[in-house]
């Protein structure tokens, strides 16, 4: 465990001022909770806008390869920023875990992700965590079959990362979005929908061969900055329900000084100090490429995948009526909240894996 | 000064004073002296002038070198919250005659705040101070003290002005315990032993030169010091499973035969949230590096108070059988606090005080909701009353 800084650089307080700026601009919660009502007109340009002319698409990708050279802790502030707006947009599934799944490759498809001019998902169902199955499209004479159930970032994806059990392991296979079945889902997050991926037999040559590991540390990666997203969401909650009870009067006083409501933002603001910390430790340790990384990502997880859910229900009730409204952004937020807690591995799951990590093993064991 | 010229000047100072034939209490003085016992205090005051972060490599570099210890663990009231107040308000006789002694642990200190009906409200305080010649008289009752049945002199607030509203009436003394109107009665807690006393204070005779900032400033440099201590318990750096969480982590890992899956749930929820909230030390500690501290220590001692009962509790589950004996109820007096230490059935009664002391968990949600957040502050309706007129 090095000394890793835990707090923001001042690069990294500039890149959050220009994400924020942005979606200030061109991500109102109108527009996000459109999305639900099937309007996503708004999704391609705010993608255009983030990915290619602030150059997010790109931020993780060498500079040698066309990319900004930025390392995990840049990436995880963009996440806190785009949590904090619950962005309907695919830079968790395209710039992230599919950028780090083609990290090693060379061709041109890399270069591609990094300008923005074409976005790519890993297909594996969201609730996929980095130890968990990955495999279940077949090959049979270089033909893929198969169904891949509740895949992120499909629908907005011109190229689908596509894991696919070999006779030499887990290899992965570059697929057009056009040759396969899309079925979109009606999903609980629906600013980040899912969609069901069907290939029936699509000719297609293995881009990487013997990929787990390069498809597992994508997942890892995934997951350790999911923690630093969630930490977004978790801080809007808070901010907007902290400005709601200054302003909100009941039985002639601001309602924010009942200790009862006032006791449970306090709360809530000692876990966003603690969920910061845990999402900064873990992107910072990938960032590193600390030996600690796996543990940092494993407590991250299991600590901001409850707690962003917890920040947002406690939004939702204090608040009182106006929380429970279609009207009032807090449902946008619990909802990313409550489908981020399943994403890459609920924290049930990577509080198992840490169990191994950290030798405390369970009964029997 | 640069690090490497702090770093080489201890190695200087170590050169001439070998910890290995230096007698304990000469080399202390010398280090004082030196400007090296706490460098971020002034020159002359045992310092240097020096950022505060560079003080773990002072002490790493002593503890390296073998040299002795000023007895932290007895005078953490001492070192923790009386010395940081001196430096803030003492007179320069006031700095010269204490801080050196209190430095090395030629003298201990203890805390005379708290009484029977001053707890949370501890700006209601009654003990009485008043002028005598050149002296004061104080007399009134404390309680939750510890340390004073061994402690040489006590920080104290007392009640200078009753016609003043409460927080304009008190001022601060620093106070010689050995004075004969000073009775120390030891209060058993609920783990059997007296870590803390009673302390009635009849006539007991303070010189005005011990007076610690203005007449009637009391409050105010009472709450320096009460901000030093919930620094102090919230921002030191630990390693991994350092404190309850290792202990019972260790519980688990020397008896596999007592695991079930239920308690494994709840060790894994506990054991992220300690590291967690270690992690969330170390970040306020960078902050502080920065110089960015708010009352975020409030914060952190909710947390610590709360993970401590939790995994302590667990604890005593885990071991079943053997969690239902207790090691020993007969009343001993500790000269030094140990969360951690003894059984597992200690430890779960111990830790019901840490949400108590240092102010109460619903307290420091009042701190954070206030002074973090700025939500509306409690109604205070004595706050501009007289003392004397208040309902007791």
């Amino acid at each position: 465990m090095s000394d890793l800084n835990l707090l923001y650089t001042d690069v990294e307080d500039d890149l959050r001022s220009s994400v924020r700026d942005l979606l200030t601009d061109r991500c109102a919660p109108a527009d996000v909770a459109a999305v639900y009502d099937d309007d996503r007109s708004a999704v391609a340009g705010l993608w255009q806008a983030l990915a290619v002319d602030l150059g997010l698409a790109g931020l993780l990708v060498p500079e040698d390869r066309g990319g900004a050279g930025a390392s995990a802790r840049e990436a995880a502030v963009v996440l806190e920023e785009l949590g904090r707006a619950a962005a309907p947009v695919p830079f968790l599934t395209s710039a992230v875990v599919a950028t780090t799944v083609l990290a090693e490759t060379g061709g041109d498809l890399l270069g591609d992700l990094a300008s923005g001019e074409l976005t790519a998902a890993l297909v594996v169902p969201l609730s996929t965590a980095p130890d968990g199955a990955l495999a279940t499209v077949r090959v049979a004479d270089g033909r893929l079959t198969g169904t891949v159930t509740s895949v992120a970032g499909a629908l907005e994806a011109d190229v689908l990362l596509v894991p696919v059990e070999t006779r030499e392991g887990i290899a992965v296979y570059a697929v057009s979005a056009t040759e396969v079945v899309l079925e979109p889902v009606v999903s609980l997050d629906m600013t980040r929908q899912l969609a069901d991926v069907t290939l029936n037999g699509v000719v297609a040559a293995p881009l990487i061969s013997d990929a787990e590991g390069a498809v597992r540390r994508a997942l890892r990666t995934g997951a350790a900055l999911l923690a630093s997203e969630q930490l977004g969401v978790a801080r809007w909650c808070l901010e907007e329900t902290v400005d709601y009870l200054k302003q909100r009067r009941q039985f002639g006083r601001v309602v924010g000084g009942f200790q009862a409501l006032k006791h449970r933002l306090a709360d809530v603001a000692i876990g966003v100090d603690s969920a910061a910390a845990a999402a900064r430790n873990a992107a910072a340790a990938l960032a590193a490429d600390d030996p600690d990384a796996e543990v940092a990502t494993a407590v991250a997880q299991a600590y901001c995948g409850d707690f962003a859910v917890t920040a947002a229900e406690e939004a939702v009730q204090l608040h009182g009526g106006i929380g429970m409204t279609w009207e009032h952004p807090a449902h946008l937020h619990l909802k990313r909240a409550k489908a981020d807690q399943i994403a890459f591995g609920t924290p049930g799951k990577h509080r198992a894996r840490l169990a191994e990590l950290v030798e405390l093993p369970a009964a029997g064991g | 000064m640069t690090i490497d010229e702090l770093r080489q000047r201890i190695a200087d100072f170590l050169a001439a004073h070998d910890p290995a034939t230096t007698d304990r209490l000469e080399f202390l003085r010398a280090r004082y002296d030196a400007g090296l016992a706490w460098v971020h205090f002034p020159e002359g005051h045992g310092g240097l002038g020096l950022p505060q972060a560079w003080q773990l490599d002072v002490d790493e570099l002593f503890e390296q070198a073998g040299a002795p210890d000023n007895n932290p663990q007895m005078n953490g009231i001492g070192l923790g919250m009386a010395a940081p107040t001196i430096l803030a308000f003492g007179t320069e006789e006031q700095k010269q005659r204490f801080l050196r002694p209190l430095w090395t642990g030629e003298e201990i200190w203890c805390q005379l705040f708290s009484e029977p009906g001053a707890g949370s409200d501890l700006a209601g305080l009654a003990t009485r101070a008043v002028p005598d010649g050149p002296d004061w008289l104080v007399n009134g009752q404390k309680v939750w003290t510890s340390g004073a049945h061994f402690a040489d002199f006590a920080i104290l607030v007392a009640r200078t002005d009753p016609d003043q509203p409460k927080h304009r009436g008190m001022s601060y003394f620093l106070c010689d315990m050995s004075d004969p109107g000073v009775d120390v009665r030891p209060l058993r807690q609920i783990t059997g032993e007296a870590e803390f006393n009673e302390v009635f204070l009849n006539d007991v005779r303070i010189p005005d030169a011990h007076r610690l900032g203005e007449v009637g400033q009391g409050w105010q440099v009472a709450t320096a010091t009460l901000n030093n201590e919930r620094v102090a318990i919230g921002g030191r750096a630990a390693p991994r499973e350092s404190g309850m969480v290792g202990v019972v982590s260790q519980t688990w890992r020397e008896h596999p035969q007592r695991r079930t899956p239920e308690l494994h749930d709840r060790l894994l929820r506990l054991w992220v949230e300690a590291e967690v909230a270690r992690l969330t030390g170390h970040r306020l500690r960078q902050k502080l590096a920065q110089g960015q501290l708010g009352p975020e220590g409030a914060a952190m001692k909710v947390t610590f108070a709360r993970l401590n009962q939790q995994l302590s509790g667990l604890e005593v589950e885990l071991l079943g059988e053997q969690g239902l004996r207790y090691s020993d109820w007969s009343m001993a007096r500790p000269d030094r606090v140990d969360f951690t230490g003894r059984d597992a059935g200690y430890r779960y009664l111990r830790a019901k005080g840490n949400s108590i002391e240092g102010g109460t968990t619903e307290v420091l949600r009042n701190i954070v909701a206030e002074r973090v957040l700025g939500l509306p502050a409690e109604a205070r309706a004595d706050k501009d009353i007289p003392w004397k007129d208040l309902p007791k």
